[in-house]
């Protein structure tokens, strides 16, 4: 025992891995059943009118807006972390009994913290704020979850052998703090057994039922100053630290610019909070509010493509590399999607684009194309880049991997184009007015005409779970698959016909 | 001076200040290319590439003996 060489310590990330893919399954099976659901609206009682309270469009919609992002993505956030914190620090985790112990606790309290979030919301118990639904216990859970995982970063730092902390681990660091701070201060709420009522009346409410402390405009603000943010500290920012990780090392590659990637950050840093605003254009909220939030959504393009430009530019004259591994390619691919969306949103951000898309499918599209394009693909390539590596077998299939490529690419294009053209026109078709400033349309003329582009969109995301399952499969097999030696994990991921 | 107009000038001292604070930042990167311990920026990228627990390391932490 004294005398075996020091390993990484890889059980954890395992535990996360297979949540990551766990929840993945779950929270876009739910997306596409709900997806046809618009297209097909029997589906909406497709157990009968008795069961259709759980079975509606609202009663799932949340399962799906949470379980993908605070099971799929937040479980590769957590997997990736116990997986790159460790290498790029140079410590293991065998080293800490403590931080071990640590980091299970956090895998099971995150467990019994999903669980509950799913059955509450199943069950139609919900604090009615996007992406915040959950009730004030499951916030608690989640919030002694989120302190684990601080102690975890923070203790590993502080054991570390290497000096310098890598980029990756200054967006791990970020995230931890982003969202700490967001969620507390959006989750502000008050029990209703604790109010009273008109008549004076008290202890009439229930003990895990609560409303926002906040109220009115004030609580929109605080709602998108959160929900923009999250976008920014669960879907970006944690997104980049895997990308300057895998990317380099996979490809071999030496970061572009390691002087870019240090100004990127502080420029996200400082951009993404001013620009929640965009969500409220043409709100109760102060109008300078709006037009401040405008312009930093327009400026975040800057340290947005900063990033993006780097990884595609670490590439630079390597492209054979992504013409030959499918792995590189979705990295390659993940980069170019998130240019696309922090193009897009800008866009969309300017007052009068604003004005036709707001609460169409256009903005479905726009966050489609940075989850499904930029986050889905990037945690599907750090755990295909992980698994040789923690199970120390190659990969089971690279021909399935490539067809998995393809699929979801092609589920993706499906996706954007059907919400972009239904989006537009729904848009135009709610504003269109004759010369008295009558309303050209009813709300169900447009419903009509948005059918067939609902029906696309329900196959583009059956295509994407399609590929999923393939993801799933191909990594469940990997466990099974031809062991490796030491030298065929450098850099390129070794993979089985 | 009201509120609306102290607000305003105090936004636009602000922009100021952070739009000249990044590009001081971006002259002082490119200038010195290294950092105070005198390692190149771009060093750091290795910490990717040779990320092996026995691997050479950018800046070792120097109390703490390798094993
Ligand atoms: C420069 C970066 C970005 C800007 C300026 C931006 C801007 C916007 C704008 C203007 C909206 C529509 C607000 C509305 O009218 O309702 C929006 C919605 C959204 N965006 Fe982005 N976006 C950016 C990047 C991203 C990325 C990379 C993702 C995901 C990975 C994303 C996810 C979302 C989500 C989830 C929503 C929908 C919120 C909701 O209404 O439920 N955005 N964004």
């Amino acid at each position: 025992m004294e005398n075996r060489p020091l390993e990484y310590d890889y059980t954890v990330a395992k535990m996360f891995m297979v949540t990551t893919i766990v929840l993945g399954i779950v929270g876009m099976s739910i997306g596409v059943f709900i997806a046809f659901e618009l297209a097909f609206p029997g589906l909406n009682t497709i157990l009968g009118s008795g069961l259709a309270e759980y079975t509606n469009f609202s009663r799932l919609r949340p399962l799906h807006t949470d379980a993908v992002a605070f099971g799929f993505t937040v479980s590769g956030i957590f997997a990736t972390w116990f997986y790159v914190g460790q290498r790029v620090l140079k410590v293991s985790m065998a080293e800490s009994k403590f931080l071990m112990f640590i980091g299970k606790l956090q895998f099971w309290l995150y467990i019994i913290g999903v669980a509950a979030a799913v059955v509450s919301l199943f069950m139609g118990y919900t604090s009615s704020k996007e992406y915040a639904e959950f009730e004030w216990p499951v916030d608690i859970a989640i919030v002694v979850v989120w302190v684990l995982w601080g102690v975890s970063i923070f203790g590993l730092i502080g054991i570390r052998r290497e000096k310098s902390l890598y980029i990756s681990i200054w967006y791990y660091i970020a995230t931890f703090l982003g969202v700490a701070m967001l969620y507390l201060f959006n989750n502000m709420e008050v029990p209703t057994m604790l109010a009273t009522s008109a008549a004076g009346e008290s202890g009439i409410g229930s003990w895990f039922h609560s409303v926002s402390m906040y109220a009115g405009t004030n609580d929109a603000l605080v709602q998108w100053w959160y929900g923009h943010n999250a976008v920014a500290f669960v879907f970006t920012v944690p997104i980049i630290a895997m990308i300057y990780y895998f990317l380099p090392k996979e490809s071999g590659q030496a970061i572009y610019s390691y002087k870019l990637s240090l100004l990127s950050f502080w420029g996200l840093m400082f951009v993404y909070l001013w620009a929640g605003g965009h969500h409220l254009l043409f709100s109760t909220v102060p109008d300078w509010m709006q037009t401040m939030g405008s312009i930093f959504s327009v400026v975040l393009i800057l340290p947005s493509w900063g990033s993006a430009i780097n990884m595609l530019l670490t590439m630079k004259g390597e492209w054979q590399q992504v013409a030959a591994s499918p792995l590189i390619k979705f990295m390659v691919l993940a980069s170019t999607f998130y240019m696309f969306s922090t193009l897009e949103g800008p866009i969309q951000a300017i007052k009068s684009v604003n004005a036709i898309a707001h609460f169409t499918d256009w903005i479905v599209g726009h966050v489609h194309d940075g989850t499904l394009g930029w986050v889905g693909f990037m945690i599907i390539a750090a755990l295909y880049h992980m698994a040789p590596r923690v199970f120390k077998r190659e990969i089971y299939s690279k021909k399935l991997m490539a067809t998995q490529f393809w699929v979801q690419t092609l589920g993706i294009v499906l996706y954007f184009t059907s919400m972009w053209i239904a989006g537009i026109t729904q848009g135009m078709m709610w504003r269109a007015h004759d010369e008295f400033g009558n309303l050209a349309y009813s709300f169900i003329d447009t419903v009509d005409v948005l059918h067939p582009y609902y029906a696309l969109r329900g196959t583009g995301g059956l295509f994407y779970l399609i590929g999923f399952f393939m993801f799933a499969y191909n990594i469940y097999k990997t466990m099974s698959a031809r062991p490796v030696e030491e030298h065929e994990l450098q850099n390129a991921s070794p993979m089985g016909a | 001076m009201n509120i609306a107009e102290i607000q305003a000038y105090g936004y636009f001292a602000i922009t100021v200040f952070m739009t000249v604070a990044l590009y001081a930042y971006i002259y002082h990167l490119y200038k010195n290319r290294k950092d105070a311990d005198g390692h190149d920026y771009e060093e750091y990228s290795n910490l990717v590439l040779n990320d092996d627990i026995g691997d050479t390391m950018v800046k070792p932490i120097s109390d703490k003996k390798e094993k």
